[in-house]
């Protein structure tokens, strides 16, 4: 086998991340290397070129498409307010007029011979860009946006529902396997990141939006619920853009499946303190994985830069977890790597790995159905 | 890069590069024929924090090295020509990364020459994310929203007959002009539009579009009414698509470098293999593709190809979506034991984010396979919308006529005409059971008559499909000799019928002087072991309800050619094909044909 990996998510207490924030079409860049900016602070902005309106100015005005242009009185490139008249035609010896009025403010911007159509734009759209997690402007790309340096706890979830976000974290469990419930969320809360354990449900999700939480972090969903809480079956995981007011973070996947201990320990670690979560997931080309980021500015630089560093190779005492049945969501240690293919219950040869759960327990899984814990 | 002269082809290196896995094949010529000699794979390397293709084709070859024992690389160079033992005499590739080939188009009438542009664009490899036409139904300004949100890779642009209105086409160009689209990879170079449509409205359209996209104009594919021209159309997609899409897609220039032939989109090659299958085999072919992501269906009915891409609609990546388009119960008909919503939800959605786990429980692969039953339909079912007669055609109308409703429009997918039936992609190819393969194919499409069945054995028909464009002949040897496993032939009566009663009398001269004769009842499924290469005559004598393809009741002789797995006589019912809804009786019901055809290890199997 010429090159073998089995990505994981990211859990790690201290690594350095660099975060492009750029614009969807050119504009300017705010800032410049080496400011501190903090989650809210504005990077870059633009404008988007205005939605499009189109009148049919030939039947509004009797006349051929080829002599729309003559009836103007407003120049290609005028602005126009909302109804006022663009163009007009005289008939009947000048007894009747006839007139074209646009639809709405912005500017005329062209008019068909061939069709008769006028083409009305609306005033630009602005667009900004924060820089999404407390840290320092490491490069700027011109006209287009930053990159932002920070360091600090970085978790990557499994799936996510919701935008950006940031917010004050707080776990809201004891342990990894508590539910969260409507009554463990409260006023307190508001503005905050709550850290949850095995399961939320969709009444607690929106008991959530009521107290004002700005992120769940969480274990285990289930696919009911996320249908109930989105209001329609999810066919393709493309998340982020939703707004149901709040941001969630799976952590392991659906059903009820309580938090990896790490994950569960780091987030405990970060009580308290500002973190930046965003749900946008993407499993397809280009994988987007949900996440939460914690700042820790005060502490020195003391690892190397890894957020996008090429993945291990899978070894002999790695730390995997098992992500599909009959084993799913457990947690163990490789101890064995198998080159021969060994085929499974469901007679299919597939290569294998040795795992050891602890306590004794042991089992054969396919490779492809773990996923190592990268630190 | 010159081409080799194809006579003195001593081997072929061919990779076709996916969005996961880039696949390499290497064919070489063993006496007076081409054979498949090794298969190698890597994960394809589009993505960060690779982002160059090469090293995922390079890797796919270094294992293709070690498989054949042969060097073919001179460090990151591929050896070609031929040098001894050395190096290949051509390298050839397809791709399919990235996402494939992301089209819009647009026509003037949706259902006339809207639907051209889009069989144009599937059939050379795209996927169409949306057609924009004067009479679908939007108003102006949302056409436009549309076209900017979209962010295709290219934009084909039709409408009008030859010599017909201008007007449309010029609307349909202003509305471009207006959208100022925007190309899907980076903001750096201008969006390649196609105009094919009406040629007296070709300058209109240079005045609209010149300026503000990479314009092309081609021959109109709908010239006259009664007749399309997609090939000019097609050639022009996939000049562009080498030119603009995979020039930007990080290390294509590099690996464009690297072969005389252009690089085709992967389905754009699927599609020219069953094309010339069906053409030199004088047959109706179907093929099936079901990837992770999407599923592409193929046709060639009395010469037609046709190819549809349902964009949502995998085993992977889009597992989720089969689920929400075809709803729980319909999955739920195929899998023989008790099993909660709320755990094949979960399930489902866990597949969705870990799109790369396999089944390991027998249970796990039984619901995979219940689900791939569920994509394929729906991808057939899409695929025969879509592959269907001119519409707007005026037909000549004799009296006897009168009593066949038969309009313009209608399906050319005619299942009771098919001969030969291909399935590819994971799920089908790599089975662990072919008889599995082979009973995913009939319960989704429901082959009527007489129909062989077979599989595309690792997924190679994308590399034979640009092969064939250089050199025929190999593409075929290896085609038959390495790529299609037979799986044997259907047979299967078309009528209504009641359950247990007698529906097929069948005699079979078997080879080796052996006869068998038997009946099956309806709702029966029955398997007759016939090896690959073998051939048996079979006398059907259908019940008088029912249709073996000589009409109700009639007598057929025919040759059925057998396979991995054997005969298939089917006489579980077609139009219609029904399930119980009574849950113990249709877990009985899947249970008995699943031992029928053997397709998974009783012992472990749950009732």
């Amino acid at each position: 086998m010429a090159h073998s990996y089995t990505p994981g998510l990211k859990v790690t207490a201290f690594t350095v991340l660099r975060r492009e924030r750029k614009l969807p079409l050119s504009g300017t860049v705010l800032s410049k290397v080496g400011d501190a900016v903090k989650a809210d602070t504005i990077v870059a902005r633009t404008e988007l070129p205005g939605n499009v309106q189109t009148v049919n100015a030939a039947n509004l005005l009797g006349v051929l498409p080829e002599d729309v242009s003559d009836c103007l009185i407003k120049p290609i490139g005028a602005p126009v307010k909302k109804g006022e008249v663009f163009a007009e035609s005289r008939s009947f010896f000048g007894l009747f007029r006839s007139k074209a009025a646009s639809p709405v403010e912005g500017t005329l911007e062209s008019v068909s011979s061939v069709t008769g159509q006028a083409i009305l734009r609306e005033p630009p759209i602005p667009v900004e860009v924060d820089a999404y997690v407390d840290g320092t402007i490491a490069e700027v790309h011109p006209n287009q946006g930053v990159t932002v340096e920070t360091r600090g706890t970085f978790i990557q979830g499994i799936f996510g529902v919701g935008g950006e976000t940031s917010g004050e974290l707080h776990v809201a469990v004891k342990a990894p396997g508590e539910t969260l419930t409507e009554s463990m969320i409260t006023e307190a809360h508001r503005g905050k990141v709550v850290v949850g354990g095995n399961h939320v449900t969709t009444k607690t999700l929106f008991h959530a939006v009521r107290m004002g939480v700005k992120a769940i972090v969480i274990g285990g969903f289930d696919d009911q619920d996320l249908r109930e809480f989105l209001g329609y079956d999810l066919g393709v995981a493309i998340t982020g853009s939703e707004e149901k007011g709040i941001t969630l973070v799976v952590t392991e996947g659906f059903g009820e499946i309580p938090m990896a201990n790490r994950t569960f320990e780091l987030l405990k670690g970060c009580e308290g303190r500002k973190v930046s979560v965003s749900g946008a997931t993407q499993i397809r080309a280009g994988v987007l994985r949900p996440e939460i980021i914690a700042p820790r500015l005060e502490e020195a630089a003391r690892t190397e830069a890894v957020s996008d560093g090429e993945p291990a190779g899978l070894e002999v005492g790695a730390q995997i977890r098992v992500i599909r049945q009959p084993y799913f969501g457990r947690l163990g240690k490789v101890t064995g790597l198998p080159p021969e293919l060994v085929a499974l219950e469901t007679e299919a040869k597939v290569r294998v790995l040795e795992v050891d759960f602890g306590n004794g327990s042991r089992a054969m899984l396919p490779r492809a159905n773990v996923e190592m814990i990268e630190t | 890069m010159s081409l080799p002269n194809p006579e003195s082809l001593r081997s072929i290196l061919a990779t076709d590069c996916g969005s996961t896995t880039t696949k390499a094949i290497l064919i070489e010529k063993r006496g007076d024929e081409y054979r498949l000699i090794v298969r190698g794979e890597a994960p394809t390397t589009v993505e960060a924090p690779f982002e160059d293709v090469t090293r995922g084709v390079l890797n796919a070859i270094m294992e293709v090295e070690e498989l054949a024992g042969r060097k073919i690389l001179d460090g990151e160079r591929i050896i070609s020509p031929q040098k001894g033992d050395e190096g290949v005499d051509l390298y050839i590739s397809t791709s399919s990364a990235g996402g494939g080939l992301q089209m819009m188009v647009s026509g003037v009438v949706k259902s006339m020459t809207g639907e051209s542009a889009q069989r144009a664009a599937l059939g050379a490899g795209a996927i169409v994310m949306d057609v924009i036409a004067s009479n679908d139904g939007r108003l102006p300004h949302e056409k436009i929203k549309r076209i900017r949100q979209l962010r295709p890779d290219m934009i084909l642009l039709s409408g009008g007959i030859d010599g017909g209105t201008t007007s449309h086409v010029a609307e349909m160009a202003e509305l471009l002009a207006a959208a100022e689209p925007k190309a899907r990879l980076g903001a750096g170079y201008e969006l390649p539009v196609i105009y094919a449509g009406n040629k007296e409205a070709a300058d209109i359209v240079r005045e609209r579009l010149a300026d503000k996209t990479a314009l092309v104009i081609t021959d109109n594919l709908r010239p006259v009414l009664e007749r399309e021209n997609l090939t000019p159309a097609r050639d022009r997609i996939h000049d562009l698509f080498m030119e603009h899409v995979m020039a930007h897609a990080p290390g294509y220039k590099k690996l464009m470098t690297w072969s005389p032939v252009p690089i085709m989109p992967t389905p754009g090659a699927v599609g020219l293999i069953i094309e010339t299958i069906a053409r030199e085999e004088k047959i109706n072919v179907m093929g099936v593709d079901i990837g992770g992501a999407t599923t592409d269906v193929f046709s060639v009915f009395q010469g037609v190809f046709n190819r549809t891409v349902s964009a949502n609609l995998g085993m992977s990546y889009s597992v989720s979506n089969v689920l929400a388009e075809a709803g729980l119960p319909k999955i739920l008909r195929w899998v023989p034991f008790e099993i909660g919503e709320l755990d094949l939800r979960n399930r489902i959605k866990n597949k969705m984010i870990r799109p790369t786990t396999i089944p390991q429980s027998l249970e796990e692969l039984i619901i995979e396979q219940a689900i791939s039953r569920e994509a394929l339909r729906l991808a057939f079912e899409q695929h025969k919308m879509l592959a269907v007669g001119l519409k707007g055609v005026q037909q000549e109308r004799t009296i006897s006529d009168t009593f066949e409703q038969s309009g313009s429009g209608e399906t050319l997918v005619r299942l009771d005409h098919l001969d030969l039936l291909v399935g590819s992609g994971g799920v089908l190819s790599h089975a662990p059971r072919r008889s599995q393969a082979a009973l995913m194919l009939l319960d989704a499409f429901l082959p009527e008559h007489v129909t062989e069945l077979a599989v595309d054995s690792i997924f190679m028909m994308p590399q034979l499909g640009v092969l064939s464009t250089v050199h025929p002949t190999a593409a075929r040897q290896v085609f038959e000799k390495d790529c299609l496993i037979r799986l044997g032939t259907s047979v299967a009566p078309v009528g209504p019928g009641k359950e247990g009663q007698t529906a097929l009398h069948v005699a079979l001269d078997l080879p080796g002087g052996k006869r068998e004769e038997f009946s099956v009842p309806y709702g029966g499924l029955r398997l007759i072991p016939l090896a690959d290469g073998q051939i048996a005559k079979a006398v059907l004598r259908p019940e008088k309800s029912f249709d073996v393809g000589e009409g109700k009741g009639r007598e057929r002789t025919v040759n059925l050619r057998g396979g991995v797995v054997g005969l298939f006589f089917d006489c579980r019912g077609r139009r219609p094909f029904t399930l119980s809804e009574d849950r113990a009786t249709r877990i009985s019901k899947l249970n008995q044909w699943n031992e029928a055809l053997g397709i998974y290890p009783a012992a472990l199997a749950r009732s």
